[in-house]
């Protein structure tokens, strides 16, 4: 008879400790930075989507081989197998209409570095590395310095006693 | 057959008969209303073929331009105002109104022979059914823009530097109209190899 009670009460109280676990931390506080606040399985409501950029002030390269950010909205703008609107204003014809900078000779080359005679195939899908940017506060920090800013403390470090 | 003939005759000499019973007056009045009657019919049948609704009646039309169009800034924008196919694509006077009307009597002939009946066809003739409306908004000024966008009221400091540049100069100056640097604001364009500025 008690032998055939056990199983019960170890189920009981296996109940028991489940119960009084139950506040155990298993929704640990989402990260902060990127999602502020909240826990992981909480959906926050969505931040809106910020605006594109349109400016029209070219930025700083960080380095010469950078692709320059687009200083530009380009909604709407087609690119595809039919067209490619950004050559509209910057392919070496229009551009001096457009007085957009014209692709730089980069842009013509195949990967044996032979210039074609039109875009290479490779660069024809500008915004493959070119991109707009948003008008939002970066959410990482970033600690890049620039060559010219580590010649510069060179520079100026040899020049000290 | 021959009663329906003899019948038709006696009609035909009614009408040939001078009125008897029924004063200048009033014929010319009754013919001035029955005018109104008619004219106001006709226009309210152009009136329902001038909505967006009749265009997308066709498959033609609603499965290949209304939906791109919805993708663009003439469906939906911050400012809830939207350019229809009509606004764009129907004059507004009259006259030119009808002429388009006519012309648009091929676009029954294309339905009925199944032109463009599917995506592919539609995509093998777009280049030439883009080319008609280019022609048709570079021949008029592209007047169906203007009737929304007056170029007298654009305020260049507001616009972004690009638009000014462009605005103030090449299309102040009439060398360019809206059509020839805004290909493809309200649908995806066709292949565009050898078309000017592309
Ligand atoms: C209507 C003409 C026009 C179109 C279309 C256009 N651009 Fe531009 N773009 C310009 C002009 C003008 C500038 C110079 C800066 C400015 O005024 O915004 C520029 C600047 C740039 C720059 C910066 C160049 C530099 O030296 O820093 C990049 C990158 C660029 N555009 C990429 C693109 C891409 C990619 C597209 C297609 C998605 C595109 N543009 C479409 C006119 C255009
Ligand atoms: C594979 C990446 C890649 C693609 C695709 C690409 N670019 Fe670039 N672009 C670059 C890089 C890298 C630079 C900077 C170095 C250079 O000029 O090559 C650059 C520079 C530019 C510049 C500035 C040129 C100058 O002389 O200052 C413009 C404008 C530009 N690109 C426009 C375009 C357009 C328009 C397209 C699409 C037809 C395009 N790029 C496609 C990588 C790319
Ligand atoms: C009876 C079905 C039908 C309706 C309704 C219709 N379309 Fe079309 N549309 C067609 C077909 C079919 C063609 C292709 C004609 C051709 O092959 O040339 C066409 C072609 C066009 C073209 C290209 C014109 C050209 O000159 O090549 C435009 C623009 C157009 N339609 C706009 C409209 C607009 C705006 C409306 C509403 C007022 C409308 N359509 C209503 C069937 C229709
Ligand atoms: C029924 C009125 C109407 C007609 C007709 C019309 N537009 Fe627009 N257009 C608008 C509205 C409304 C906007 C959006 C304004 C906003 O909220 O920024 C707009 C926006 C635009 C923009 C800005 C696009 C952008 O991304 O910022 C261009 C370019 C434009 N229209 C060109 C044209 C051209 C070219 C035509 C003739 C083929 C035309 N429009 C006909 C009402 C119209
Ligand atoms: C010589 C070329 C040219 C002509 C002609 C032209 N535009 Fe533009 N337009 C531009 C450029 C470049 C932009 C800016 C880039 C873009 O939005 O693609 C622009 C931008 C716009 C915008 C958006 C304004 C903004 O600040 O971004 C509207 C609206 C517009 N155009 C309407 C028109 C209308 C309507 C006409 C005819 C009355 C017209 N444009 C004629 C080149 C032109
Ligand atoms: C803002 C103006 C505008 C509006 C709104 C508009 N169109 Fe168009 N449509 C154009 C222009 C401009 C073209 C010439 C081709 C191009 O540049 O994309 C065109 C081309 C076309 C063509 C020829 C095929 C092609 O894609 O080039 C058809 C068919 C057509 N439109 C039907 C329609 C119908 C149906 C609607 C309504 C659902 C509509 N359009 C709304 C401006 C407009």
């Amino acid at each position: 008879m008690q032998f055939r009670m056990l199983p019960l009460f170890l189920l009981a109280a296996i109940g028991v400790v489940l119960a009084a676990d139950i506040d155990y931390p298993l929704d640990a506080p989402g990260p902060d930075g990127r999602r502020p606040g909240g826990t992981l399985t909480q959906s926050m409501p969505a931040p809106p989507i910020a605006n594109d950029e349109n400016r029209d002030l070219k930025r700083e390269r960080n380095y010469p081989d950078q692709p320059p950010t687009i200083p530009h909205s380009i909604r709407g703008y087609q690119l595809d197998m039919n067209g490619n609107k950004c050559l509209s204003c910057h392919s070496r014809a229009n551009s001096a209409k457009s007085q957009a900078t014209a692709i730089s000779i980069t842009h013509y080359m195949d990967r044996d570095g032979q210039a074609l005679a039109a875009v290479s195939p490779r660069r024809y899908f500008c915004n493959q590395c070119h991109v707009v940017q948003k008008e939002v506060q970066p959410l990482v920090g970033n600690s890049f310095e620039t060559i010219d800013k580590i010649l510069q403390d060179d520079a100026n470090a040899a020049q000290k006693p | 057959m021959k009663a329906l003939f003899a019948l038709l005759k006696d009609y035909w000499g009614i009408l040939r008969r001078p009125s008897v019973y029924y004063s200048l007056g009033f014929l010319t009045l009754g013919g001035f209303i029955a005018g109104i009657i008619f004219w106001g019919g006709f226009n309210t049948a152009l009136e329902l073929t001038n909505t967006e609704k009749f265009c997308t009646s066709c498959h033609e039309m609603r499965d290949n331009v209304f939906v791109e169009l919805q993708d663009t800034i003439h469906y939906t924008n911050r400012s809830g105002v939207r350019a229809s196919c009509p606004d764009c694509h129907v004059p507004h006077e009259w006259t030119h109104k009808i002429a388009r009307k006519m012309q648009a009597s091929k676009e029954v002939w294309g339905k009925i022979f199944g032109t463009i009946n599917t995506r592919e066809k539609f995509l093998d003739h777009r280049r030439e059914l883009a080319e008609h409306e280019w022609a048709r908004l570079k021949a008029n000024d592209s007047r169906e823009c203007r009737n929304c966008h007056n170029f007298q009221f654009m305020d260049f400091t507001r616009q972004g530097k690009r638009a000014a540049a462009m605005h103030s100069t090449s299309l102040a100056s009439g060398e360019a109209t809206c059509i020839d640097c805004h290909k493809g604001i309200a649908h995806k364009l066709p292949d565009m190899s050898g078309v000017k500025g592309w």
